[in-house]
């Protein structure tokens, strides 16, 4: 009975269990572009980021566990931790160039993404073949028979990490004192200014901040989902996640709901095809794309600009 | 503005500074890779690049990937591997090359710099322009470039070598059934194109031959290399209580390693790949060009070369050739099927048995190969299979 077929239960069975695995990725990077874009700076470089994430994070867990003697219960969190890391000095580099005098903060993005994939496949080599140690998943199938159901439910602790983070960002904007600065530097500059905060650093540190959490999210694909380390491991994600931020007009509560429906998105077209549904499969494997198209016409004014939108954002620094 | 002032270079210095700089580019050899200058240094080349007795033959590797992918490439690089232990030869390797210029100066640089008079283009998309191209500038090195491109009338120094998957396949499909329990398979598949459908169709073949009502549900992810949605695929086949599942994808690693996750078989492809699934890997078809490039080696020492004629132009071939093999059985492939493996090889390569001999039905009933009809592999009429056979789930558009 364990292995019978789900037959037509596969399908919406498929898209949640693709939500659960697959979201992650895109919830961490949009997380961090929220955070970065509420500071009135756009960072594209993240796709780079997502990608230096994965591959150090997927080398340290490696090399820990190999090389290095570490616990492999411990070395995946290592490379976790790493990968933040890694994502934080790529952000550092975006945040001081993106504020020089009369630099466009978008083509240094472009910049930084060319930049971060190179430095991530350039590292990455040696690491595509061997096998690292996975990130621990938390069951809570087991009151289920049913093997799809159990694999389906196997949680990684990353998501519900980032679950959490994203209330907390919310609540960090909407009441904290620091979140007040963030928005301040972000809507209206010349306020901040007045109100002696420094813009340059508020940028800076969001930006950082930000690009940590795109780092985690690569660990997230490295490390939980697909598992793996190869150069094409993205696939276009971190833009994807750049581009959900403004899906949701710059609410990390809305990033989560975002994150979660193109990560379920991405399991449509497989589900699909696996109870024999044929027709249209491209259409199936574009509907996260479709869907985006679809949500910003019905969503979009002409009489107004989008709501939401940093007043700063994108503006150059003179 | 204020900003025009130190911006402003006077106009004949920009001018005298262009001149200097084309004319400097004129005189030095420096960009003689680039492709806009191929007809000032093609005779020079030409005429270091021609073989030398004494000299190490150089044969030049590159590769659309990385060299350890489990995949294509691997497979690629291991025959090269071989190869670079044969005396007299050194090999010079690059991978992660894209399918555009890059590669044309990549094969420029080989042959300039490293003295490279042997190259093996790996990927496909690499043939048309790019070797056409450099072909035409380097008469005297020789293009190897895996697949069956090669056509009478294209220049003298280029060839094409292929193995032939779908013997492999057939046995492999053979072992899939008899280790399966709920008598479903699965198929991870890039994109319905001929030579993927010949990957799936012989392994359904092998594996009906078997059990004649088995079935096969085939998924196309879309490209070549998408990990998250083949390990969607996968486990979508998994939920539907699928219990082996094959690929044709550019780097397997994602579908095996799933599949053994969710504790169900899997069939490889391209190498052998064995160790990442300890449990579920059951066999596959592995490529072993390093049969097909020692070939090449010993008859380019015996003085044998594409432009005099002594090396054919379209080299392919399969387990008689010994140009593809079988990857090690897993522990879950019983004594049985072992056998049963070696004596369909066996039967196989003495040709008393054929993989597509009729009656083969297509998925909608169609009958594509008559009863008393049967196709050698290397028949082009399979080149132009766009079906897929019965007992697959799926549909080619």
């Amino acid at each position: 009975m364990a292995a019978e077929a789900l037959g037509w239960w596969g399908v919406p069975l498929g898209i949640f269990a693709g939500t659960l695995r697959g979201s992650a990725p895109f919830l961490f990077v949009s997380l961090g572009e929220c955070l970065t874009e509420k500071s009135g700076k756009i960072n594209l470089g993240l796709e780079g980021t997502l990608l230096t994430g994965a591959m150090s994070a997927y080398a340290i867990s490696y090399l820990g566990a190999e090389k290095w003697g570490v616990p492999s219960a411990l070395s995946p969190w290592l490379g976790v931790l790493v990968a933040g890391c890694a994502g934080m000095v790529l952000g550092l580099i975006h945040a001081w160039l993106s504020q020089q005098p009369k630099v466009n903060d978008i083509a240094v993005g472009i910049a930084m993404i060319i930049f971060g994939s190179g430095i991530a496949f350039f590292f990455g080599k040696p690491f595509i073949q061997p096998k690292a140690p996975q990130l621990p998943t938390i069951d809570i199938g087991g009151w289920s028979t049913m093997p799809a159901v159990q694999s389906a439910l196997k949680i990684s602790p990353l998501f519900i990490l980032g679950v959490f983070i994203a209330p907390l960002m919310a609540w960090f904007f909407k009441s904290t004192r620091w979140g007040l600065f963030v928005r301040a530097v972000g809507d209206s500059p010349d306020a901040a200014l007045a109100m002696g905060v420094s813009i340059k650093k508020v940028r800076m540190l969001c930006i950082i901040a930000g690009s940590f959490l795109a780092g985690i999210g690569g660990a997230c694909l490295s490390l939980y989902y697909p598992g793996i380390w190869s150069e094409s491991i993205s696939s276009g994600q971190g833009l994807m996640a750049v581009a959900l931020v403004i899906f949701a007009r710059w609410n990390p509560i809305q990033c989560l709901w975002a994150s979660l429906f193109f990560g379920g998105a991405q399991a449509i077209g497989p589900a699909l095809q696996a109870v024999g549904i044929e027709q249209g499969r491209y259409l199936f494997n574009a509907a996260p794309y479709v869907l985006t198209l679809l949500i910003m016409i019905i969503t979009c004014s002409p009489k107004k600009t989008l709501s939401g939108a940093p007043g700063a954002l994108g503006t150059i620094s003179g | 503005m204020s900003t025009r002032k130190y911006l402003y270079i006077p106009r004949r210095q920009v001018i005298r500074g262009l001149l200097a700089t084309a004319a400097f580019g004129a005189t030095s050899k420096l960009w003689t890779g680039c492709a806009s200058t191929p007809s000032d240094t093609q005779a020079g080349a030409g005429g270091e690049a021609s073989p030398v007795s004494d000299k190490p033959l150089v044969m030049g590797f590159i590769y659309v990937g990385a060299k350890d992918d489990y995949g294509w490439n691997q497979a690629q690089a291991m025959g090269a591997a071989e190869v670079a232990k044969l005396s007299g030869v050194k090999i010079v390797e690059q991978a992660s090359v894209p399918e555009t210029k890059e590669v044309q100066e990549v094969m420029r640089n080989m042959i300039e710099q490293d003295g490279a008079t042997i190259l093996f283009p790996t990927s496909f998309g690499y043939f048309d322009p790019h070797i056409l191209q450099v072909a035409k500038d380097y008469p005297e090195v020789q293009f190897f470039h895996a697949g069956t491109l090669w056509k009478e009338g294209l220049p003298d120094n280029i060839g094409s070598y292929f193995a032939l998957v779908d013997e492999g396949q057939f046995i492999a499909g053979r072992v899939a059934a008899m280790t399966s329990k709920t008598g479903k398979l699965g198929f991870v598949a890039a994109k319905p194109i001929n030579p993927v459908l010949r990957n799936i169709n012989p392994f359904i073949l092998g594996a009906r031959s078997v059990k004649p009502d088995i079935k096969m549900q085939v998924i196309f992810t879309g490209d070549w290399s998408l990990p998250v949605k083949e390990a969607e695929a996968t486990n979508s086949l998994a939920d539907q209580g699928i219990d082996v599942v094959a690929m044709h994808v550019d780097s397997p690693k994602v579908v095996i390693e799933t599949a053994e996750k969710r504790g169900i078989y899997s069939s490889g492809f391209h190498a052998a790949q064995n160790d990442l699934a300890p449990k579920g890997y059951l066999t596959g078809t592995a490529y072993k060009w390093g049969t097909i490039f020692k070939n090449y080696v010993e008859m380019i020492q015996g003085g044998k070369t594409l432009m005099n004629g002594g090396i054919p132009h379209q080299v392919i071939g399969s387990l008689k050739e010994g140009y593809i093999e079988l990857a090690p059985f897993g522990p879950a492939v019983s004594e049985e099927a072992k056998k049963d493996a070696e004596d369909v090889k066996a039967k196989i390569i003495d040709g008393s048995m054929m993989v597509y001999k009729g009656v083969v039905k297509d998925n909608t009933g169609n009958v594509e190969i008559p009863a008393g009809t049967a196709y050698k592999i290397t028949d082009p009429k399979l080149t132009q299979i766009d079906w897929l056979a019965e007992g697959v789930i799926g549909k080619t558009s």
